[in-house]
């Protein structure tokens, strides 16, 4: 590199405004981490008012009324929005897609730079609403009208404003981002390497770009039509101008639900692709799973109603849209036993990238079963606005979030900074996580099967629930220990940056292209674009010294297949 | 490397991928999917609101100019067909696509100006935005088809200058049909928006 003054500055503008799509990968990382702080932040405060119900919060005072409301608006927010899709979609699909299909950046790199600074702006604006007049949105993270569509009713009216212009940005940037994605992995796959090639991972990757494509307009049309009802007087939600308010929550959940397998199809992929490497076995089922993402992808645009089984929908409404949701635990299912089936005689690693793959796999049983209750309309009655529901959507949500997302983490950081991670501080950070998220949400269950009320900032008015504080203490000390027991990650993270051992360029023996890549990949990732010759999971095949067979080794001797 | 004892057959080097549609258009497709959601979700809007009604349009509020706007939708659809005749010049020799370019731009200029008046006369008349989810929904689905008829003319406007100052290369006419698909797009979902919104009758 140059030594004059001129070129370093360039070179630092064009480090920060990177098309690199690793850069802006890390960017994305970096961003959705420090939300993920802020999000948990503010789940302790809610849990710390739950839990001493009138007492002051250190710092905030009595977070009660308003103040509680938009605390919880806020924590759902930012962990859908600004910590799940930066960290899920913007940083694993944009490191991984060129890398893993072959090819040196995405399709639009200058678009690719464009989403992550729209993101980087919708999270300035989402800050910033907490500095303002009355503070940030206290409508939840739902928005429904009339709450949202009436400044008085909330009581707010700069915090609801911001909250839709920054949603508003963030929908554009992923917009921008999944274009990208689907392209990438369509047009510039390596010489060889077909649909049927593609990591799961990638799959998985296109498969929710798609779904949160085809899903986020109307979600657009309708907080357009709500931003209208603020400020230019329009009626769309009051039943008093001719509007309907049951309307807004169609528009919402017909982006909100597939939203849940947007999150969900990229953590399955994490974990599909941490399995067979710590089984050293092919992993079961490829294209079973395949096809259930494409079910589950399908199926995910008609089952949004199941949200509003007790808003005054239609009965009639209520059984098809039960029996559509109940059908999609069915491929989620098959996806789950192909993976059991891939562990199935393997020879198992517990490495960390490991250890949090199972535990995805078993905290999000959990999730699925008890969405089955929550999607037959006889029981959601019941147990509709319970914290039955707070449990449930937790552990459907925390699993694909957390749990694939730290299994990708210690998988792909020796990549990502050519570096390992610590294993005994992994394994501390898995054990703490694992343990307190049950903690947490474990007793939830039996308070919402109680008929504990959610949204409610001080439950203990209810005396008729009777005492269930224990179990509200249970769940505060969860979330206070799920907190400290990322401190080891944050240990592990920037520590190994400097101290981890040097890791290879393929440390885990994995077959997948961008092992092939040096550790980190240069600009261009490949020094040559590789040629594809298999599939990704050709573990412990026999005949061969390494239990491992790369995508790019060309087999030796007999033409095994035909090319292109 | 292989011993006597097998015959060895070179394994061929897979070729390079021709990809079958360009990057460009493959991202502009996937971008108008979205677009077509966000116009489902508005036609859908729509159309629930006016079930509500109990008659439609309501009484006493002012009437869509249903005839001039029919002219003015000819215009869009005109537009559409110059930039048909755009993309087929980009791909002769010599071929005169910044004329048409420009005359498809001019004719989209010509329907968002009779949009214009149109607003204007309408607010004239008190049909607004506060007028009920009548006036409501025509500003805001119509105004949300201007927007993407601007957007459309900007990326004309670039997409033209470039045709005009340097001639067709291959990359420019790849341009050109991007942003014809783009434009094509919003011509098409036009048509149906003036049906849905400019038809007097509905209403339960």
């Amino acid at each position: 590199m140059s030594h004059d003054g001129h070129a370093e500055a360039a070179g630092l503008w064009s480090r920060i405004f990177s098309t690199d799509h690793k850069v802006i990968a890390k960017q994305y990382l970096f961003t959705g981490i420090a939300m993920a702080f802020l999000g948990g932040i503010l789940a302790q405060i809610m849990r710390l008012q739950l839990s001493n119900p009138g007492h002051p919060v250190p710092g905030l005072g009595v977070v009660q009324g308003i103040k509680y409301n938009a605390t919880v608006t806020m924590h759902g927010t930012v962990m859908i929005f600004w910590v799940a899709m930066p960290l899920l979609l913007g940083a694993f699909g944009n490191f991984l897609i060129p890398l893993m299909v072959g090819t040196r950046d995405m399709a639009f790199p200058r678009l690719n730079m464009l989403s992550y600074w729209t993101f980087f702006l919708s999270t300035v604006v989402l800050v910033s609403s907490f500095l303002v007049p009355g503070g940030p949105s206290p409508v939840g993270w739902t928005a429904y009208p009339p709450l949202s569509a009436i400044p008085a009713y909330s009581g707010n009216t700069w915090g609801v404003h911001l909250w839709i212009l920054a949603v508003a940005l963030e929908l554009v940037a992923f917009l921008m981002g999944g274009i990208n994605y689907i392209t990438t992995a369509i047009n510039l796959r390596a010489p060889g390497m077909r649909m049927r090639d593609l990591p799961l991972v990638v799959w998985m990757q296109i498969a929710a770009s798609i779904i949160f494509l085809f899903s986020v307009g109307p979600l657009v049309a309708g907080a357009v039509m709500l931003l209208l009802d603020r400020t230019a007087g329009t009626g769309f939600y009051n039943p008093a101008a001719g509007g309907d308010p049951l309307l807004f929550q169609h528009l919402f959940w017909f982006f909100g639900h597939p939203e849940v397998y947007v999150l969900l199809l990229p953590g399955l992929g994490i974990v599909a692709e941490i399995l067979p490497v710590f089984s050293r076995k092919p992993i079961f089922g490829y294209r079973m799973i395949v096809w259930s993402t494409v079910v589950t992808g399908l199926l995910s645009f008609v089952v949004w109603a199941h949200h509003q089984f007790v808003s005054g929908i239609d009965p009639r409404l209520a059984a098809p849209f039960s029996l559509t949701t109940i059908l999609i635990s069915v491929p989620v299912a098959v996806t789950l036993f192909c993976f059991m089936a891939t562990l199935y005689r393997g020879s198992i690693e517990f490495k960390t990238p490991m250890l949090f793959a199972l535990g995805m796999m078993a905290v999000f049983l959990i999730g699925g079963v008890t969405g089955i209750l929550n999607g037959s309309a006889a029981a959601d009655i019941y147990i509709h606005d319970t914290y039955f529901v707070v449990a449930h959507f937790h552990y459907a949500l925390i699993p694909p979030v957390f749990f694939s997302f730290f299994a990708g983490i210690y998988y792909w950081y020796p990549k990502m900074f050519g570096r390992m991670m610590n294993e005994t501080l992994g394994r501390l950070h898995f054990l703490g996580t694992f343990l307190f998220v049950n903690v947490t949400f474990l007793p939830m269950f039996v308070m919402g099967l109680r008929g504990y009320p959610r949204r409610v900032y001080d439950p203990s008015q209810f005396v008729a629930l009777g005492n269930m504080g224990g179990m509200q203490i249970l769940a505060t000390i969860g979330t206070a220990g799920l907190l400290f027991s990322q401190v080891p990650l944050l240990i592990n993270f920037f520590g190994s940056m400097k101290r981890g051992r040097v890791a290879g360029a393929n440390p885990w023996r994995a077959n997948t292209l961008e092992w092939l890549a040096p550790s980190p990949p240069q600009h261009g990732n490949f020094d040559e674009i590789p040629s594809v010759y298999r599939w990704p999971y050709e573990y412990s095949a026999p005949g061969r010294d390494n239990d491992w067979y790369p995508q790019h080794v060309a087999p030796e001797g007999a033409l095994s297949r035909k090319a292109g | 490397m292989s011993t006597a004892a097998s015959v060895t057959v070179p394994t061929p080097r897979p070729v390079e991928r021709r990809p079958a549609v360009t990057a460009g258009r493959v991202g502009m497709v996937l971008f108008l999917f979205t677009e077509a959601m966000l116009f489902a979700g508005l036609v859908s809007a729509f159309l629930v609101l006016q079930g509500r009604a109990p008659v439609w349009p309501p009484p006493g509020q002012p009437r869509l100019p249903v005839a001039a706007t029919g002219v003015n939708t000819l215009f869009l659809i005109l537009s559409g067909v110059t930039m048909l005749r755009a993309v087929a010049a980009s791909r002769k020799v010599g071929g005169n696509t910044a004329t048409w370019l420009a005359a498809t731009g001019g004719l989209g200029l010509a329907f968002l100006l009779g949009q214009g008046i149109e607003w204007a006369r309408l607010l004239g008349y008190g049909l607004t935005t506060r007028s009920g989810v009548y006036g409501a929904t025509f500003y805001a689905v119509v105004g949300i088809h201007g927007t993407h008829v601007v957007a459309a003319l900007i990326a004309l406007a670039v997409t033209w200058r470039r045709a005009d100052r340097g001639g067709i290369t291959p990359a420019r006419r790849e341009s050109v049909v991007v942003c014809a698909l783009f434009w094509i797009f919003v011509v098409a979902v036009w048509p149906i928006l003036y049906v849905l919104l400019y038809q007097p009758w509905g209403g339960r």
